[in-house]
């Protein structure tokens, strides 16, 4: 696979995965939300209320708080399209993604970073109470979530002697052993924390809260109205879907496909769907039983978090 | 042919301080950036020659010093510093032109600005003890003068000048005895001669000269717990200063410590480097905190030099570490990361510091609380500090990304191949680090955010208007360098990757390969920045068409309206409504209560007729910096002690002094006999 027909074979993956990430994400919370409805003994709105709520919004007229600058209307297309670059590199449906040799693990992070970080600014620009409230207590918990994240990346790279995701997914299916290894399972449970942090899930942020003072997320994007609403939900939907294809594909890569195909990267959406969907599920199922923690207790959480990178990544230097 | 760059530059320098001490007001600042510019260029030429060909400059005089001559050899490490000195000389020069009207127009300033870029640019140039002592001094004392410059307006000027003259004296004297004590032993001053005398040293003095030098060069860089200057003399310089002072100077410290402990002593135990990694880490740490949680936003620069040095020196140690253990290759990887840290930290940090004094100028503050608004009063100066900001915090696709991703991949190679104890602490560093990063990017979203964006929170920044275009020019011009940088590091990675190659003994022709990408020679590691950039700019363009098409049932287009934000139903929003920077660290403050120790005061007073009710409630807080609370304050106390005792010996009384003189003699002749 070579010249013009090895690049249009690129595109088509990045395009299918950028397509899946964009279009599964609105349905994956539109799923969490039916489970948790249906734990909680309720109907709920149908599954893909959430696609339907973004085709309402897309149509309606863009709005912004007066006294605010560029930043504001730059952040949510910033957080979508950082979103969408790390759709297009990473391993999801497909263990050798095109360009997936510069899909080094902390790029990525830094990827997303950037798109946390505009909205966080955009949330400042607003000149409201609100949005400093959310911006200060996000850039918090990201501060103190980073390192949990960067010593799990470091110990889940040590094994492997290298940082590049596609090559660490790989790793996972030619040596299955290495998945159950104390290393693995130490870093990714910590990996996992930092997940419900970063995308503001319980106990870390209520995503359905309505009052302003509890929340974080929602305080940052209280000024988003019709379009940019849109795309700010749809990002931080596609963030969620991203990280949560990211940690099954660490956890269980089965099911991805290896070599190039079209019939092996359908195969490998499927299994995408199927694993996020479950492990989807599966936070739904926690979030009913669990309760927010207050804000000055999450330190708490996220040094437990990195506690465990660290074990981690002494057992994957130490144990060899 | 190419030596001819350095004697230019010396000429340069001292023409330009002749012309700015002795030429009328206008034309002395036109005539000393010139020179300046020339100055800069001739090194720039000479160390770029250097980089390139790989053979030093070498100018040897043995008229301009007496007794021991003046030795310039520029190698490929030095030449990496002269390269960003020279840079970040041309844009603070160039930013300086339009800032002189506020200031810097005096002519102590216009004779003292080129000499110490002139020195600054020599001193990594220098090839022996003598000069480079000679040139290390000038460097000091000009960069005291200039903090300086405004202490007729600013009480604080001076103190910060008292702290600063004090640090970078203890300082200089402990280089002093480290190079003297080596030159001794190696029986020669000149660099070359120690370097073949290195490996025959005692061990206990080069111990001992090491961590002499590892003490003189960190208060240069500013290295917790040599830091405290940093924080005063910083935010007191004139911008410009800062500027050079952040982006230039302090660099010098973190090649005194390579030059020393590498080039000099040719590499040493492991204790050394794992010594300098803890300095890096406290450093980064301590650095990046008190910028998380500063209010005033020179100060909070200040700061962040000490977490970005904090970096470098965790580099610069695992370089060392890895050399100890005998891995040359990953050792030059962590020194090239090392070098690219500098390199970006001098971009993004000079662009910052430059526009934060645009801000002082254009709204008479550097107090983030009473700033705000001012994206849309100074957009050139506020897109500056945006991207800046971003490069600071590491973010893709700038340029601190990159010497970041570097760094962690040093480690992520290196730590498999060390000890267990190392194995063990490092992790933990590496969580420091990231820490570190968190909390970087933290400060400086709130240095963006309540600085330039929302509302403006006083007088000053409401009416604020642009500085002058070459301010804007000389901001942008380090700016448009961080996205350079951050787009195709692989202009500088080649460069800096022969630098450290040939400091490394031992190490293989490359570290680091860049062609279009950047990747770990012989090792699986490999990031193409220029994709990742291109990959944002196509991902962004089509979110904004979508966005775009997604409304095309408007016809004509609907403008963006501009509406009320929401107050909980109250219709009035006030700029004090805001989160300020005091308000946005306040989290932070809180989890870091016990290392930060925030000075707090709330007095409630009641109203005469009954205690239930309240008149008014004052409430401040402060964060003064712990280290200087609790070892220096000590330390000062301590001398001003024995300053009062010495006062006793004095009475004014003859027949005192009469006895001081017997006794005194009586005990020289029991010492002689």
């Amino acid at each position: 696979m070579n010249g013009a027909a090895g690049t249009v074979a690129a595109v088509v993956v990045a395009g299918g995965q950028i397509a899946a990430v964009a279009i599964g994400a609105p349905l994956l919370v539109g799923v969490m939300r039916t489970v948790r409805c249906r734990v909680e003994g309720r109907v709920g709105p149908p599954v893909g209320q959430p696609l339907r709520d973004l085709r309402k919004l897309f149509t309606k007229q863009r709005m912004r708080p007066d006294q605010s600058s560029w930043v504001f209307g730059a952040a949510p297309v910033v957080l979508v399209a950082t979103a969408a670059v790390v759709a297009a590199i990473a391993p999801l449906a497909t263990a050798r993604p095109p360009l997936g040799q510069t899909a080094d693990f902390f790029a990525i992070v830094f990827v997303l970073l950037l798109g946390s970080v505009f909205l966080a600014l955009a949330a400042l620009d607003t000149g409201t109470p609100f949005g400093g409230m959310g911006s200060s207590r996000a850039m918090t918990i990201g501060a103190l979530a980073e390192p949990a994240l960067l010593v799990a990346i470091l110990a889940m790279a040590i094994p492997a002697r290298t940082s590049n995701l596609p090559a660490l997914v790989r790793i996972g299916l030619s040596h299955p052993q290495l998945i159950a290894s104390p290393e693995r399972i130490l870093a990714l449970v910590s990996f996992f924390v930092v997940i419900l942090a970063e995308t503001g899930r319980l106990p870390v942020d209520n995503p359905s809260t309505h009052l302003e003072l509890t929340m974080i997320h929602e305080a940052m994007v209280l000024e988003y109205a019709g379009p940019d609403l849109a795309l700010v939900t749809l990002g931080e939907s596609m963030r969620l879907a991203l990280l949560l294809g990211l940690l099954v594909n660490l956890v269980a890569p089965w099911g991805i496909a290896e070599r190039p195909g079209a019939a092996a990267f359908v195969v490998g959406l499927g299994a995408l769907a199927l694993k996020v969907g479950v492990a989807g599920t599966a936070i739904a199922v926690f979030e009913v039983f669990t309760a927010k923690l207050r804000l000055f207790r999450l330190p708490e959480l996220l040094a437990g978090g990195f506690v465990l990178a660290v074990a981690a990544a002494v057992t994957a230097l130490v144990v060899r | 042919m190419s030596n001819l760059s350095l004697v230019i530059t010396a000429t340069a320098g001292c023409a330009a301080a002749i012309a700015g001490g002795s030429l009328p007001p206008k034309a002395r600042v036109l005539a000393a950036v010139a020179l300046t510019w020339v100055a800069s260029a001739g090194a720039l030429v000479g160390a770029v020659t250097v980089l390139h060909t790989g053979r030093p400059l070498v100018l040897s005089s043995s008229r301009i010093l007496p007794l021991t001559g003046t030795t310039l050899v520029l190698e490929p490490l030095g030449a990496v510093f002269v390269v960003v000195t020279a840079v970040v000389a041309v844009a603070a020069s160039l930013y300086w032109l339009g800032y002189a009207s506020h200031g810097l127009s005096t002519r102590t300033a216009s004779a003292t600005l080129p000499v110490f870029v002139t020195s600054m640019l020599l001193v990594p140039a220098s090839g022996s003890v003598a000069t480079f002592l000679w040139l290390w001094e000038m460097m000091a004392l000009s960069s005291l003068v200039l903090v300086l410059v405004d202490q007729r307006e600013r009480e604080e000027a001076r103190s910060a000048a008292g702290w600063y003259a004090v640090m970078t004296h203890v300082g200089a004297a402990a280089i002093l005895f480290a190079l003297v004590m080596i030159s001794a032993h190696a029986g020669g001053q000149t660099f070359a001669a120690i370097r073949a005398h290195a490996g025959h040293l005692p061990g206990a003095v080069r111990n001992v000269a090491f961590v002499l030098a590892l003490v003189g060069f960190s208060s240069k860089a500013g290295a917790v717990p040599f830091h405290v200057w940093l924080p005063k003399a910083h935010p007191e310089a004139p911008s410009p200063v800062s500027a050079l002072m952040s982006g230039a100077m302090v660099n010098l410290g973190i090649y005194g410590i390579v030059l020393v402990g590498d080039e000099l002593l040719g590499g040493g135990p492991v204790w050394w480097w794992l010594t300098v990694l803890a300095l890096g880490v406290v450093s980064a740490l301590f650095g990046a905190l008190q910028a998380a949680t500063s209010t005033d936003l020179k100060r909070l620069l200040a700061y962040s030099t000490a977490d970005n040095m904090g970096l470098v020196l965790i580099a610069v140690g695992a370089s060392g570490l890895f050399a100890s253990t005998g891995h040359p290759v990953i050792a030059a990887i962590a020194l090239v990361s090392a070098l690219l840290l500098v390199v970006n930290h001098a971009a993004f940090k000079g662009s910052l510091f430059l526009s934060a004094g645009s801000v002082q100028v254009a709204t008479g503050t550097r107090d983030l609380d009473r700033l705000g608004g001012l994206m849309r009063s100074m957009p050139v100066t506020g897109a500056v500090f945006v991207v800046g900001g971003l490069a600071i915090a590491a973010l893709p696709p700038l340029n601190g990304f990159v010497g970041e991703w570097l760094l962690f991949q040093s480690l992520l190679h290196g730590l498999p191949t060390s000890s267990t104890a190392v194995a063990v602490a490092v992790p933990v560093g590496v969580g420091a680090l990231a820490l570190t990063g968190g909390l970087t990017a933290a400060a400086f979203v709130k240095a963006i955010g309540v600085g330039f964006l929302g509302r403006p929170r006083s007088e000053g920044a409401a009416t604020a208007h642009e500085v002058p275009h070459t301010m804007q020019f000389g901001a942008g011009l380090l700016a448009a360098a961080c996205v350079v940088l951050g787009v195709g590091p692989t202009v500088v990675v080649p460069a800096l990757d022969r630098a450290a190659v040939e400091v490394v003994p031992g190490a293989p022709a490359h570290s680091v390969l860049a062609s279009a990408d950047v990747r770990l020679s012989g090792l699986q590691g490999m990031l193409d920045p220029a994709l990742l950039a291109a990959g944002l700019a196509v991902a962004i363009v089509a979110v904004l068409g979508f966005r775009r098409l997604a409304q095309c049932r408007f016809r004509p287009r609907l403008p963006v309206r501009s509406i009320e934000p929401w107050g909980c139903g109250r219709e009035l929003q006030t700029a004090r409504m805001q989160y300020t920077a005091t308000s946005f660290a306040e989290p932070l403050q809180q989890v870091f209560d016990d290392v930060l120790r925030p000075d707090r005061d709330l007095n409630v007073s009641h109203l005469a007729e009954s205690r239930y009710y309240t008149e008014k409630i004052a409430y401040r807080t402060s964060i003064g910096d712990v280290i200087e609370h609790d070892v220096y304050r000590p330390v000062i106390r301590g001398v001003h002690l024995w300053g009062h005792l010495g006062r006793g010996l004095q009475n004014g009384s003859v027949h005192r002094y009469l006895a001081y003189g017997l006794v005194a003699l009586v005990v020289i002749m029991l010492v002689m006999v």
